[in-house]
């Protein structure tokens, strides 16, 4: 790790500012880090040329005066991302050879504020997975290791290469997608922090669609104050995105080290899970602490539909995946695979693009919305979605400004040891964040600890709708006493 | 609920996803090992409920019906498997 890659985002702003060294002296550092940790597989897509002529024009604009919030920082974007004349894939064979004629809202936000293009990172095949390993180009390998093993430990998913690209200091930040936990688990996975953000506060315009009410897009970083500088940069009003709201974009990076003091936390009861890890407890414990210290009041919830978010997830969003998918048809984009006539011919191109978890989920959702089925399984998930959501609710109103949880039920985990019988093994990881997408609300995961094997454990604390703020805040508190995690570079 | 081999082969049309003979027992299998997991919501009191078309609580915006777009053939076509002048060519569908 060079001197260049160590740096925060935050301090490789100001140190771009000061001229101490060129946005291109930054971009190559991390070019040449990227080259040595191929075999993580975190990139699908390294993009050097294009790096360095985006770094050249950066320092050309600090240069002159005119120098964005994010100008000259090297950042990773998610294979999910539309992004001009690059190849972005979503991790499918089916979109193997696609290349956007233009950039999603997100990334065109990027570039906007000056950010460089590093490459696209791997992810779960159109974002379904929760270990990086549906991925059509390989699984990821986390930077992080076992104490005394060399075992390969997933990244987690579906945004694994964005988190283990920041985790192994391959970038200042990252793009990612969360749909049921997408961003949350990978960062708490890799000692990372990650925010999903509310449901609308940023375009999912140009993003490759796989549950429409349920995707948002948000950052990966080292750091809290890293992750807001992002979410500012990546959020805001998008004519293109009906679902995106009109509102103006906070400066969140003056939420950071805002302090805490009467802040009320919820602690929901039902997120203690029968035969939870006693490693999860301790550490869930300790952050109650931490925030009781800075001055936060914890109080106990209660949101009783807890256990029905995971099921009405699998309902909710393989429906909206089936008509996602639909578009994928061999005819305007993408594979085609020849048959006899058109109908063979969509059959034999979905068949070969798409992989076994996307096919399966395709056709769950198309099972669900089928004509009888409708009711007892969509319309019921949608209404137990709402229960959900009531649920907060009634927290939020009763004087809750935010919540702290576990990320995830336990540490990462061997790459291939989980869901190889059972699809419903792996979906379990996703038991505490599915819950913010099914209600649309801001989530955001934090390092808190390592567990006994050296592994990070994260925390989630969720918020009000719209209120990243407090989250920022929060969050802080938790990194400022729980410090850093740096994985040990074996590669 | 679940599902036989017959109702597997008729998603999988509907899906427009070939499936082989041979695939039909296993994704059977999956298919219901879902079902049963998602089986729990049955027992979640739902009389009266809403249901949810839209989590945050907005108005869908609309824009003005006019022509804001267009004259990109190029750029819609570039990724097209077939294509024949600025159309994209598939098999033939009507006989």
């Amino acid at each position: 790790m060079s001197e260049l890659t160590s740096l925060s985002l935050a301090a490789a702003r100001d140190g771009l500012a000061k001229k101490d060294f060129s946005a291109v002296e930054l971009a190559d550092a991390h070019l040449l880090a990227i080259e040595k940790a191929r075999v993580l597989n975190a990139y699908v897509l390294e993009t050097p040329e294009r790096a360095l002529a985006m770094a050249k024009a950066s320092d050309a604009r600090i240069h002159a005066g005119k120098a964005g919030a994010l100008e000259g920082i090297p950042l990773a974007v998610k294979d999910m991302f539309c992004t001009e004349g690059v190849r972005t894939t979503a991790c499918s064979k089916i979109l193997e050879n696609f290349v956007p004629t233009y950039d999603s809202t997100v990334t065109s936000h990027l570039w906007r504020d000056g950010a460089v293009l590093l490459g696209k990172t791997n992810n779960d095949e159109f974002a379904m997975g929760s270990a990086n390993e549906t991925s059509y180009l390989g699984p990821v390998t986390s930077p992080w290791r076992r104490k005394g093993s060399n075992v390969a430990i997933t990244p987690g998913g579906s945004s694994g290469g964005s988190a283990a690209a920041v985790a192994a200091h391959l970038c200042l930040g990252a793009t990612g997608t969360d749909t049921g936990g997408s961003i949350r688990q990978p960062a708490a996975f890799t000692g990372t922090v990650g925010i999903k953000p509310t449901y609308g506060r940023v375009s999912r315009w140009g993003i490759v669609a796989f549950a429409s009410s349920l995707d948002q897009a948000g950052p990966f970083a080292r750091t809290v104050r890293d992750c807001a500088i992002l979410t500012r940069s990546m959020a805001g009003h998008d004519p293109k995105d009906t679902t995106c709201i009109d509102m103006p974009v906070p400066d969140y990076e003056l939420a950071v080290g805002k302090s805490i003091k009467g802040l009320r936390i919820g602690i929901p009861k039902e997120y203690r899970l029968d035969g939870m890890s006693a490693e999860i407890e301790k550490i869930w414990e300790q952050g109650r602490e931490w925030l009781k210290a800075a001055g936060a009041e914890l109080v106990e919830v209660s949101l009783p539909h807890t256990k029905y978010a995971l099921p009405a997830y699998y309902i909710v969003a393989p429906a909206e995946a089936s008509s996602n998918l639909a578009r994928y048809d061999g005819v305007r984009y993408g594979l085609r695979v020849p048959g006899r006539d058109i109908t063979e011919m969509y059959e034999k191109t979905r068949a070969d693009g798409f992989g076994a978890e996307v096919r399966r989920r395709i056709m769950i959702g198309t099972y669900v919305l089928s004509a009888g089925y409708y009711d007892a399984y969509y319309l019921r998930a949608q209404q137990v979605r709402t229960l959900i959501k009531q649920d907060f609710e009634a927290c939020f109103k009763a004087g809750v400004h935010a919540m702290l949880t576990p990320a995830t039920p336990s540490a990462a985990f061997g790459v291939g040891e989980k869901g190889k019988a059972d699809p419903v093994e792996m979906y379990l990881n996703d038991v505490f964040t599915v819950t913010v997408n099914m209600a649309g609300l801001p989530g955001i995961a934090v390092p808190a600890g390592l567990d006994s094997q050296g592994l990070p454990l994260g925390l989630q604390l969720i918020g009000r709708p719209f209120d990243e703020e407090t989250l920022f805040s929060a969050a802080h508190v938790i990194e400022k006493a729980a410090g850093h995690f740096t994985a040990k570079a074996w590669w | 609920m679940s599902v036989d081999a017959a109702t597997v082969r008729r998603i999988a049309h509907l899906a427009r996803i070939a499936v082989a003979e041979g695939e039909v027992e296993h994704l059977k299998d999956e298919i219901n090992a879902m079902l049963a997991f998602v089986e729990q919501l049955q027992e979640v009191d739902v009389t009266g409920v809403e249901p949810m078309t839209s989590v945050t609580p907005m108005a869908m915006k609309k824009r003005h019906d006019v022509v804001n777009d267009g004259d990109n053939a190029e750029a819609v076509l570039s990724n097209a498997p077939a294509t024949e002048e600025h159309y994209f060519l598939v098999p033939k569908v009507i006989e």
